[in-house]
């Protein structure tokens, strides 16, 4: 049997699914800086839909610990946060979508295809 | 800084902005706020003496888990040249993954060939389990990450090195919430629930229900002594997932594993 272990490099927050998050973007961001030969990154625009099982105030508070001393430590953050919406696969209803398990509004289905809330992504970055 | 309101000066903000609107929300570092409405970028008029320093504008539009989602393809495909079946298994702590494996493994050896990937944060318990079985297992100690990812994978594909025509099953991190945004490269997600827990897990972590096409409900030979609600959990679970397949299950006295070797050794051919 062998043991692969992989360690924690990065600090010592527990909310670990923001901190891969929060640490994918970092690798973006450094990557971007570098290909554009900039310093830092002025703006980012992310979009994290409601849908997409990302806490904010999570992702927040690992921004402001694990972005010192980055390209990001500066950045201004604008976040998109796009609502849930879903397309009905019984009667073509499109609907709000607050949670996953909502039903069709007009005819009760559960058979939906998401078409907006998922979303997880860098939009722009603004490299100075 | 945004000279409507004159905050974020030091650019250290976090702005958050509602769709389809101007207004927004400034988090200044001292903790509070400021909601206004006005287009950012330079739409507002500019202060004195302010530089513009060469700027680039980057319009990425990725995925912000584009290199696990790459890399999950790149399993994905490794798996599919080989006809490897991969089954992720999530549930959450003590829903009983390693049970389940240790019976599907001892049940299926000599009769498929079998390799299993053990996720947990600390201890090499459970692949000693399943070491134990004379199965092939692979140990990722995640540390204080509480989810495995397709670069984990992809590493111990290399020291496992899975023969074609087998069942890849992989015990991920116990965590209803994380592993369900790290695809692996699996075919099978396969989250399982126990009749010990309650009969709304699946919309108290929909996210984990929504993204598996298996749900195997365990340890149903404790049923008889309990006030579980098998039908209500099911149709939890289907309002989450219509499409969800279910295998009722005890590792324990072994009642409907056959319904769930069968559908694994189909699935192989
Ligand atoms: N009665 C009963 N107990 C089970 C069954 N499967 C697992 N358990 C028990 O549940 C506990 C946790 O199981 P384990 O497989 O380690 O869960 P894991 O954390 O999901 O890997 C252990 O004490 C098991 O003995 C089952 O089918 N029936
Ligand atoms: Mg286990
Ligand atoms: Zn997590
Ligand atoms: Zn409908
Ligand atoms: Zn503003
Ligand atoms: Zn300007």
């Amino acid at each position: 049997m062998s043991v692969y272990r992989i360690n924690c490099i990065v600090c010592k927050i527990e909310k670990m699914h923001e901190l891969s998050i929060a640490t994918s973007i970092l690798k973006t961001a450094e990557r971007e800086v570098e290909n554009s030969g900039g310093h830092a990154v002025k703006e980012i625009t992310l979009s994290v839909g409601k849908l997409a099982g990302v806490e904010i105030d999570s992702l927040k508070f690992i921004w402001g610990a694990c972005m010192k001393h980055t390209v990001l430590e500066k950045a201004e953050i604008v976040l998109l946060e796009p609502k849930g919406k879903a397309v009905c696969m019984e009667c073509g209803t499109v609907f709000a979508l607050e949670k996953l398990y909502d039903s069709c509004p007009k005819c009760g289905s559960y058979f939906k295809e998401i078409m907006s809330g998922k979303e997880l992504k860098i939009n722009k970055l603004i490299i100075m | 800084m945004c000279t409507t309101c004159g905050c974020g000066g030091d650019g250290n903000g976090v702005v958050i902005k509602k769709m389809g609107t101007d207004e927004h929300v400034h988090y200044h570092s001292d903790g509070t706020q400021t909601v206004h409405s006005h287009k950012h970028g330079h739409a507002h008029p500019h202060e004195k003496n302010h530089e513009h320093s060469p700027v680039h504008e980057i319009n990425l539009e990725q995925d912000i888990l584009h290199k696990n989602q790459l890399t999950a393809e790149r399993n994905r495909g490794f798996f599919e040249a080989l006809n490897i079946l991969c089954v992720n298994l999530v549930s959450s702590p003590g829903s009983g993954k390693t049970t389940l494996l240790e019976r599907t493994v001892t049940d299926l050896k000599g009769k498929v060939e079998i390799a299993v990937i053990e996720g947990d944060q600390q201890t090499s318990n459970d692949a000693e389990r399943i070491n134990k079985t004379g199965v092939p297992a692979i140990q990722i100690n995640t540390g204080k990450g509480c989810h495995l990812d397709s670069e984990m994978v992809s590493k111990s594909l290399r020291l496992l090195n899975p023969k074609p025509n087998s069942l890849l099953l992989i015990e991920n991190v116990g965590n209803l919430v994380c592993p369900a945004m790290f695809d692996l490269g699996e075919k099978i997600r396969a989250v399982i629930v126990s009749v010990t827990e309650g009969e709304d897990k699946p919309l108290k972590y929909p996210d984990m229900f929504h993204s598996s096409q298996v749900c195997i409900i365990s340890k149903t030979d404790l049923l008889p002594h309990l006030k579980f609600d098998l039908e209500s959990l099911k149709n939890n679970a289907l309002k989450v997932n219509p499409n969800l397949q279910f295998f009722e299950v005890s590792a324990e006295s072994g009642q409907g594993m056959g319904d769930w070797y069968k559908f694994l050794t189909n699935k192989i051919g």
